[in-house]
C-alpha cells in the first residue's frame, strides 16, 4: 500500500530542539471578576422577578381597558382585597385550613409511594403491582374519585385526604420508581459490599441516589395536590362550617366579589411560589446541586 | 497450568529458589477458587463466562487476573465479591465459602460513581466503617483521616466527590476499601478509566501502600505490562469462555523494569500465551 518515497515526497525539515525556562507569570492577571451588569444579570430572583413585573404590568393594562370590576378587577383592586383579607384573618385562617389538610394528604401519599417503590425495587411481584396500579389510577382524575370518596368517607376530611393521596401517590411513586432503577449497577454494588440489605440499602443507597427524580416528584405530587384540593373543595365546599381556599373563592363568585376571587387565586399562587422557591429549590440546593448531580 | 514457575522464567529460577530456601515463614492460602464455572443472562441465552478456574490466593499476595476481553476476568472477580453465583464449583475465603457480598472482601470498581456523590470524601470513607464494622463516628472518621492520608487526600476531606479528578475519585475508593481492612482487597480495572501519566503514578502508589499496609490484593487487568508490574502472580485467562491458561510469578517486576530484555520477553510471552490459538487461525 505505501508508496515509496521518491523525490517529489516533501519530508518535513529536522528543526533544532529547544528548551526553555519558566519565567515567573509576574502581573499577569489569572482571574477577574465579572463586570457588575453580568454579575446583576446572573441572579435568576432578579429575572424572575423582572418577568413578574411585565406580567402584572399587562394584567393592569388588560384590566383598565375591559373596564369592569366584575369581570376583571385591576391589580390594584385585586391587592386591596387581598390586604383586606389577610387583614381580616378571614383568608389566613382559610388558608391555614387548607394547608392543613394538604400536608397530611401529601404525607400519606408520600409514605404510600415510599413503601410501593421499596417493594418495587426489592420484588418482582412489587414492580408489576405498581405498574398496573400506576398504569390504571394515574390517568383517573382525582375529582373523578370524589363522588366515591364522598360516599365512603362522608363529607369532610377523609374524603378530601382520600382524593389527595390519590393524586400525590401516582406521579411521586412513578418518578421515585424511575429514579431507583437509573441508580448507576455500580453504586447499588457498593451499597451491597458493605452489607447492606433491605430498607436500610434503599434509605441509605437508592433514596440518596435517586434523591433528583425523586424531588421532581414531589414537585409534581404537590401541584397535583394543591389542584386536586382547590377543585375538591370548589365542588363540595365547606365541612362543619370550616372551609379552606377552595370554598373562600367559591362563595365570593356566588356574591360577586370578584376582585376577592382573584385574591383567593392570588393566594394560592403565592403560596405556590412560596413552597417552589423557599422549600424545593433549598431542598436541591443543599442536596443534589451541592452533591453535583444536578446542575 | 504450569506447576513451577520457574519453568517459565528460568533466568529467575535460581534466585527464586534461593529466596525459597531462607525465607521466613511463608502466609497461608487465604482464597481459593475450585473448579468455578460463571455464567451470565442475556435476554435471549445464558452465556458461560468463564469454565473450571482454579487458583488459590496466599495472604499478601498481589494477585493479578489478566486476560483479554470477554475473558470472563471481571464476572470472576465479581463472583469472588459475592455479587454473582457461581454455578459450579466453590469460592472459599479463610475456607468458609463465599455466600452474598460481605464487607471482608471490598471492591475498588473501574467506574468513577462507585463513591455516593451525597457524600463528601470523608464521608464516604467512613461510611462504611459506620455501617458495617459498627465503629463510632468519632473511630470511623479517625481511621479514615488515616487512610485518606495514606493516600494523600486528606487536604480533600470536605470535598464533593463531583470537585474531584477521575484519579482522586480512586484514590477515595482505594482509602475506603483499606481502611475497610478486608481479608482480600478485590480491585476490577481500577485504572483502566484513568489517562496514561495518571495510570502510572496510580500504580506505583498501589505499591508503596502494599508495602506500608500489606493487604491482600486480586487485582483484573487487560494489560499485560500493569499485570507484570503490579501483580507478584499472574493468572492468564483465555479469551471467551475464561479458562487458565497459565499462573506466572512476577514479583521481580517494577516500573523499573520498563524496556529491560527479560521483562520484554515476559511480555511476548504473555502475548503468545494468550493469543497463539487466535494467531494460528488468522
Amino acid at each position: 500500500m505505501s508508496s515509496p518515497i521518491t523525490s517529489t515526497t516533501l519530508l518535513p525539515p529536522v528543526r533544532d530542539e529547544y528548551e526553555r525556562p519558566l519565567e515567573p507569570l509576574g502581573e499577569l492577571v489569572l482571574e477577574a471578576p465579572l463586570p457588575l451588569g453580568k454579575r446583576i444579570f446572573a441572579q435568576s430572583w432578579l429575572r424572575k422577578a423582572l418577568i413578574a413585573l411585565v406580567l402584572i404590568a399587562a394584567w393592569e393594562a388588560a384590566a383598565r381597558v375591559v373596564n369592569n370590576d366584575l369581570l376583571l378587577p385591576t391589580f390594584g383592586a385585586t391587592v386591596t382585597a387581598f390586604a383586606q383579607g389577610v387583614w381580616s384573618g378571614e383568608l389566613l385562617q382559610k388558608t391555614a385550613v387548607s394547608m392543613s389538610v394538604l400536608l397530611r394528604g401529601y404525607l400519606l401519599g408520600a409514605a404510600f409511594a415510599f413503601v410501593l417503590t421499596s417493594l418495587a425495587v426489592s420484588t418482582r411481584v412489587g414492580r408489576d403491582l405498581l405498574s398496573m396500579l400506576t398504569a390504571m389510577f394515574n390517568p383517573l382524575p382525582s375529582i373523578a374519585l370524589l363522588p366515591i370518596a364522598l360516599l365512603w368517607f362522608g363529607l369532610g376530611t377523609g374524603s378530601l385526604l382520600f382524593v389527595l393521596v390519590h393524586s400525590v401517590l401516582w406521579p411521586l411513586a412513578l418518578n421515585t420508581y424511575s429514579g431507583f432503577q437509573s441508580v448507576p449497577a455500580t453504586l447499588r454494588m457498593t451499597g451491597r459490599n458493605y452489607g447492606l440489605t433491605g430498607v436500610r440499602h434503599v434509605l441509605l443507597i437508592l433514596v440518596p441516589a435517586a434523591l433528583p427524580s425523586i424531588l421532581a416528584g414531589l414537585r409534581v405530587g404537590w401541584a397535583f395536590a394543591w389542584r386536586t384540593l382547590i377543585a375538591a373543595e370548589l365542588v363540595f365546599g365547606a365541612s362543619s362550617g370550616n372551609g379552606g381556599l377552595g370554598w373562600y373563592i367559591f362563595q365570593n363568585r356566588n356574591e360577586l366579589y370578584t376582585d376577592r376571587v382573584f385574591a383567593g387565586l392570588a393566594a394560592v399562587i403565592v403560596i405556590g411560589l412560596l413552597i417552589e422557591h423557599l422549600v424545593f429549590d433549598t431542598l436541591e440546593r443543599v442536596t443534589v446541586r451541592r452533591w453535583g448531580v444536578q446542575h | 497450568m504450569v506447576a513451577n514457575p520457574t519453568l517459565l522464567f528460568p533466568e529467575h529460577a535460581k534466585r527464586a529458589g534461593h529466596a525459597l530456601h531462607d525465607a521466613p515463614a511463608a502466609s497461608q492460602k487465604l482464597l481459593s477458587v475450585e473448579n468455578v464455572s460463571l455464567e451470565y443472562r442475556t435476554r435471549e441465552r445464558i452465556v458461560r463466562a468463564t469454565h473450571d478456574v482454579s487458583f488459590d490466593v496466599y495472604g499478601g499476595d498481589r494477585f493479578v487476573l489478566l486476560g483479554p476481553s470477554g475473558c470472563g476476568k471481571s464476572t470472576l472477580l465479581k463472583a469472588v465479591g459475592g455479587f454473582i453465583e457461581p454455578t459450579s464449583g466453590t469460592i472459599s475465603l479463610d475456607a468458609q465459602p463465599v455466600r452474598g457480598p460481605g464487607p471482608d472482601r471490598i471492591v475498588v470498581f473501574q467506574e468513577f460513581d462507585q463513591l455516593p456523590p451525597w457524600k463528601t470524601v470523608l464521608q464516604n470513607v467512613a461510611f462504611p466503617l459506620r455501617a458495617a464494622k459498627k465503629l463510632g463516628r468519632a473511630q470511623a472518621n479517625e481511621r479514615a483521616l488515616h487512610y485518606l492520608d495514606k493516600v494523600g487526600l486528606s487536604a480533600f476531606a470536605n470535598a464533593y466527590p463531583h470537585t474531584l479528578s477521575g484519579g482522586m475519585k480512586q484514590r477515595v475508593a482505594i482509602a475506603r476499601a483499606l481502611a475497610m481492612q478486608p481479608r482480600v482487597l478485590l480491585m476490577d480495572e481500577p485504572f483502566a478509566a484513568l489517562d496514561a501519566l495518571t495510570r502510572r503514578k496510580m500504580q506505583e502508589e498501589l505499591l508503596r501502600l502494599w508495602e506500608e499496609v500489606n493487604f491482600t490484593l486480586l487485582f483484573v487487568t487487560h494489560s499485560i505490562e500493569e499485570a507484570l508490574v503490579v501483580g507478584n502472580r499472574i493468572l492468564l485467562l483465555s479469551p471467551h469462555p475464561g479458562r487458565v491458561r497459565a499462573e506466572l510469578n512476577s514479583h521481580q517486576y517494577s516500573h523499573d523494569s520498563f524496556g529491560r530484555n527479560d521483562f520484554q520477553r515476559s511480555v511476548a510471552r504473555i502475548h503468545h500465551l494468550l493469543f497463539e490459538e487466535t494467531e494460528a487461525v488468522q
